[in-house]
């Protein structure tokens, strides 16, 4: 009988604690995407001095309704060699947190890829590698060619096959793909 | 004196005898459970060793009783013998009640006909012996025998049953009496349950079952344990399988002990450990399964009543292909259009991210009590938590935490009354009541995918089952269930405005946070269902069943909730905040012949489902990581179609064949277009040889032939490659070939002892590793489904 009434009581306090405990009438916090890539900016410095392109996309719903935004700050000068940096930002957070920073460190696991349309008189070269010197391509070099315009696409594989030889046998998990017209003269 | 004493007694003695000995008794024996005759039951009446069996209406007849204690005994098959003393002083009529029992515990029969949910709707069933030897299978594949039920995939362990064209939230598994509440929405949540700890299925294809639920617009899986017997005795068992696929095993045991007093005691648990599987020609990489699961219980189990308490524990950890994982449609492009998964590494039995976490406890308590007059009251207490994680390839310091972190956390109380009106009507009464929270963890970094809130839900019903003389019985029902849910959720600022929310929602908003924006959405939902149906049995062998069925399901939390990126479809999914119930009409007819010779089933059904929630793609929409496709959940009207065949030939005394053929077709007949996901036409064909006398040999040889689907809706889309600078195709719609598959299957039984048999089973599938594709898996776009297994089964019954 004893025990009888310790189950019953245990059974009870069970039931309330768990009835209760999601009762409480606080609003939930919201989620921010930690891990989301909101903007990407390319700058592309002239080799030998001048005025820095950027390239930049920018799309702060993420996978919201809202399309991103693309802007390319000028035309790209013929025959001339660029130094190229790329920034990932997540500015859903606040201060907006570096993004590039994570993937330079996890460089093993990313790669960037740069796809030239055959319009665009422009050849891109890797300058900064993973840990086993397999390229990771936030730092690249951009040398144009004669005037053209066409498409310039960025491309950040997470997880891809390493080494590879070009993007579609890369494998791995797009986490960014923005493509810019851009335009030489 | 001594001579006067004899002379005394042997006078009083003769004066006893001739008192009165005109008694008689007449009686009757029944079955304690539901009153049937019981026929041949043997009555003994000690004191003057006579003997004599029941008649076919169970009754019997004893007369020349005098006035004085007789002890009768009264045993039958499956019975317990009961003893009763009796004292006469004239003639009388009495009932004997025995409880009708499981002899013995390696044959537990389910007495069929008197027990079932439905008496007119099909019911299919899945005996223990079925069970045992899918001892390594999921509920799901298990149930994919059924004619007529097929299952929803992602990959081979996360299988999701789906009846006659339907899954998730309208198909409900009814665990050992309880809903099973364990997030069934998600086309890639397979149900929490190891079928290694329930006995036996029962499948009702609809909604007729109304003392389960009323919104089982696909159908009802209901799982039991067996009843422990009412005598001294300790058992169990033990199964073993090992398979060449996966390279794992199942290892399940449990043990019984019961009392004569009604007593008794049960533990249950398995472990299940498989490493990635193949298909014919490669590793599909990151498919390992673990899992656990544990169960007690322990109550007492008396005539008239009986009481039992429960506690089980389920644990899985899946890994999902890594070939499967992909960013937007180009991702979707290449892999779609590599004949191999773009992953594939070495075997390994480490399951990676992704993969799915998932944990199922349920503590349950359960009494009966039968009253003479009213009848049987069942109440039914059950708390169940659910904890899903799952697990994305991330990056940084997000890397090891989980994507989605659900807790459900359930409260059901059920009241049920089955009471018999009169020999030939059955009335059945019940109350629900069910309260459910569910929290999303924000720590996961990714905001919910399901929301937090409340849900109370109270049902309430009636089953009216009446014979009305032997060829015919009616049944007729009804039932209401009131859900009211109270949510938080969190949109995407964008997409409030966008749906034009922020003008028709715009009194529920709680607050503003940057770019998101809390609402509190109070839905309230009423859900009438009903059935009717009539059951004639004519010819002796052939029963024709017709059934009516209404049922209807407010939507879900993800067809209201869903607003986002769905990682693993590759798309973003949007729900609707302003959906109604669904309403489904479903016409189900039944021939069933059951002869020595002969077992037919044909099962043609109609099922008219308005507001029937669909998703589907509507636009492709760009991101910073690419396209993705959108689909919107919408509502629409629906016709589904179909027939289900079943056939047993008994060929000669040791040689079957068996024969299964399923066809269905679904339409939208708002949009005049075909349904996505509809299984495709299959048959299978089955000669099985079984010989008892040769320590029950059995040998199965069945070929399964699954149609091309033919039948399917157009949702291909265009997007734009850079690097080959061309629009391409992403085909998202073409079902794949048909396919044939051939499996063997082989039993013996060695006795080792008195009381233990061990039985050995083998078992080849895919015996031609063939590859193929499944319409229903939701990975057939990146990998072939399983090559080529072998496996072996042991059991011991001790």
């Amino acid at each position: 009988m004893k025990n009888f009434k310790l189950i019953t009581l245990a059974l009870i306090t069970l039931l309330f604690t768990n009835a209760c405990s999601n009762d409480d009438d606080a609003t939930p916090p919201p989620v921010n995407e930690e891990e989301i890539i909101t903007t990407i900016t390319v700058t592309l410095t002239p080799n030998g001095g001048g005025t820095a392109i950027t390239l930049k996309t920018q799309d702060l719903d993420g996978d919201g309704p809202n399309l991103p935004v693309t802007t390319v700050s000028g035309d790209l000068a013929a025959n001339t060699t660029y130094n190229g940096r790329i920034e990932l930002l997540n500015e859903t957070e606040d201060p907006a947190e570096d993004i590039t920073e994570e993937v330079e460190e996890e460089s093993n696991e990313h790669q960037f890829f740069y796809t030239v349309s055959s319009s665009l008189n422009l050849t891109t070269a890797y300058t900064n590698f993973d840990d086993n010197g397999n390229p990771l391509g936030t730092a690249f070099t951009i040398t144009s060619g004669a005037a053209s315009t066409g498409v310039l696409t960025f491309t950040l594989r997470h997880e891809p096959i390493k080494p590879n030889t070009r993007l579609s046998d890369a494998g791995g998990e797009t986490d960014i793909e923005t493509s810019f017209n851009v335009t030489i003269q | 004196m001594r001579v006067f004493i004899l002379l005394f007694l042997l006078i009083s003695s003769n004066f006893i005898i001739s008192q009165n000995c005109n008694n008689t008794i007449t009686g009757k024996v029944l079955d304690l459970h539901d009153n049937t005759i019981l026929v041949d039951a043997r009555i003994v009446v000690l004191e003057i060793n006579k003997q004599l069996l029941t008649n076919e209406s169970g009754g019997f007849t004893i007369s020349g009783l005098c006035n004085q204690t007789y002890t009768i005994e009264i045993s039958h098959a499956f019975c317990l013998p009961k003893t009763y003393k009796i004292e006469l002083i004239s003639s009388i009529e009495k009932v004997f009640l025995l409880e009708h029992h499981l002899e013995e515990l390696n044959e537990i029969i389910l007495e069929g006909k008197t027990n079932n949910d439905s008496e007119t709707s099909l019911e299919n069933k899945i005996t223990k012996e079925e069970l045992e030897k899918s001892s390594s299978k999921s509920l799901g594949d298990v149930l994919n025998s059924i004619s007529g039920i097929s299952s929803l995939n992602t990959g081979n362990t996360i299988v999701k049953p789906v009846i006659n064209g339907l899954h998730s939230s309208r198909v409900v598994i009814l665990n050992d009496g309880i809903r099973l509440e364990d997030q069934d929405w998600g086309a890639e949540h397979a149900p929490n349950l190891d079928i290694n700890a329930i006995d036996n299925i029962t499948v009702i294809k609809g909604a007729s079952a109304l003392q389960y639920s009323g919104n089982a617009i696909g159908g009802i899986v209901i799982t039991e344990t067996a009843k422990a017997p009412v005598k001294d005795s300790i058992y169990g068992k033990t199964i073993v399988t090992a398979a060449s696929n996966g390279r794992g095993g199942t290892t399940t045991t449990q043990l019984t002990k019961t009392y004569k007093s009604g007593w008794y005691g049960n533990i249950q648990g398995t472990i299940k450990r498989f490493g990635d599987f193949n298909a014919p020609d490669y590793n599909l990489s990151n498919t390992g399964v673990y899992e656990r699961s544990l169960s007690v219980r322990g109550g007492i189990n008396r005539f008239r009543s009986g009481l039992e308490a429960s506690y089980s524990l389920y644990k899985m950890e899946t890994g999902i292909l890594r070939a499967s994982h992909l960013g937007g449609a180009q991702d979707q492009i290449r892999a779609i259009n590599n004949l191999e998964p773009l992953f594939v590494d070495d075997f390994t039995y480490n399951i990676n991210s992704p993969k799915q976490d998932v944990e199922h406890h349920i503590l349950k308590l359960k009494g009966f009590k039968k009253f003479e007059k009213l009848g049987k009251l069942d109440f039914k207490y059950s708390f169940q938590q659910n904890n899903r994680l799952e697990f994305d390839v991330r990056r940084g310091d997000d890397r090891d935490k989980p994507s989605l972190d659900l807790k459900l956390n359930t409260h059901t109380l059920l009241l049920d009354l089955d009471s018999k009106l009169s020999e030939t009507a059955n009335l059945k009464l019940g109350l629900t009541g069910q309260y459910q929270t569910n929290f999303a963890d924000p720590s996961t970094g990714i905001r919910r995918l399901i929301p937090d809130y409340s849900e109370y839900n109270t049902g309430l019903y009636a089953i009216l089952e009446k014979q009305i003389n032997n060829q015919f019985i009616f049944e007729l029902g009804a039932r209401l269930d009131y859900t009211y849910l109270d949510a938080l959720k969190f949109y995407r600022t964008s997409f409030w405005e966008d749906r034009g929310y922020d003008s028709t929602f715009q009194d529920i908003v709680v607050e503003e946070f940057g770019n998101q924006i809390l609402v509190n959405p109070k839905l309230n939902f009423y859900n009438p269902s009903a059935t009717a149906g009539i059951s004639y049995n004519f010819k002796e062998d052939f029963k024709l069943l017709f059934n009516y069925s209404l049922a209807s399901r407010a939507p879900n939390p993800s067809e209201l909730f869903s607003e986002g990126l769905h990682h693993s479809a590759s798309r973003i999914e949007l729900g609707g905040l302003e959906f109604k119930s669904e309403t489904a009409h479903k016409f189900s007819f039944t021939l069933q012949h059951d002869s020595d010779r002969i077992r037919f089933t044909i099962n043609p059904y109609i099922n008219l489902i308005s507001d029937f929630i669909v998703i589907e793609p509507i636009e492709v929409q760009q991101t910073i990581r690419g396209n993705f496709q959108v689909w919107e959940y919408r509502q629409t009207n629906a016709r589904l179609m179909g027939v289900d065949i079943d056939g047993e030939i008994k060929l000669n005394d040791y040689f079957k064949y068996n024969h299964q053929f399923s066809i269905i077709k679904g339409k939208d007949i708002t949009k005049k277009d075909a349904l996505i996901n509809m299984p495709a036409a299959s048959t299978r064909n089955a000669i099985a040889y079984t010989n008892k006398k040769l320590n029950n040999l059995n040998l199965r040889l069945q070929s399964e032939y699954v149609f091309r689907q033919n039948e399917f809706p157009d949702n291909n889309f265009e997007v734009f490659v850079p690097e080959t600078e061309t629009l391409e195709i992403v085909d998202v719609s073409t079902p794949p070939d048909a396919y044939h598959l051939l499996g063997f299957n082989s039993s013996i039984d060695y006795k080792l002892s008195k009381k233990s048999i061990l039985t050995i089973g083998f078992g080849v599938s895919n015996i031609f590793n063939t590859n193929y594709r499944n319409y229903l898996n939701r990975l057939r776009y990146y990998a072939n489904d399983l090559g080529r297994d072998y496996s072996i089964n042991l059991k011991i019954n001790y």
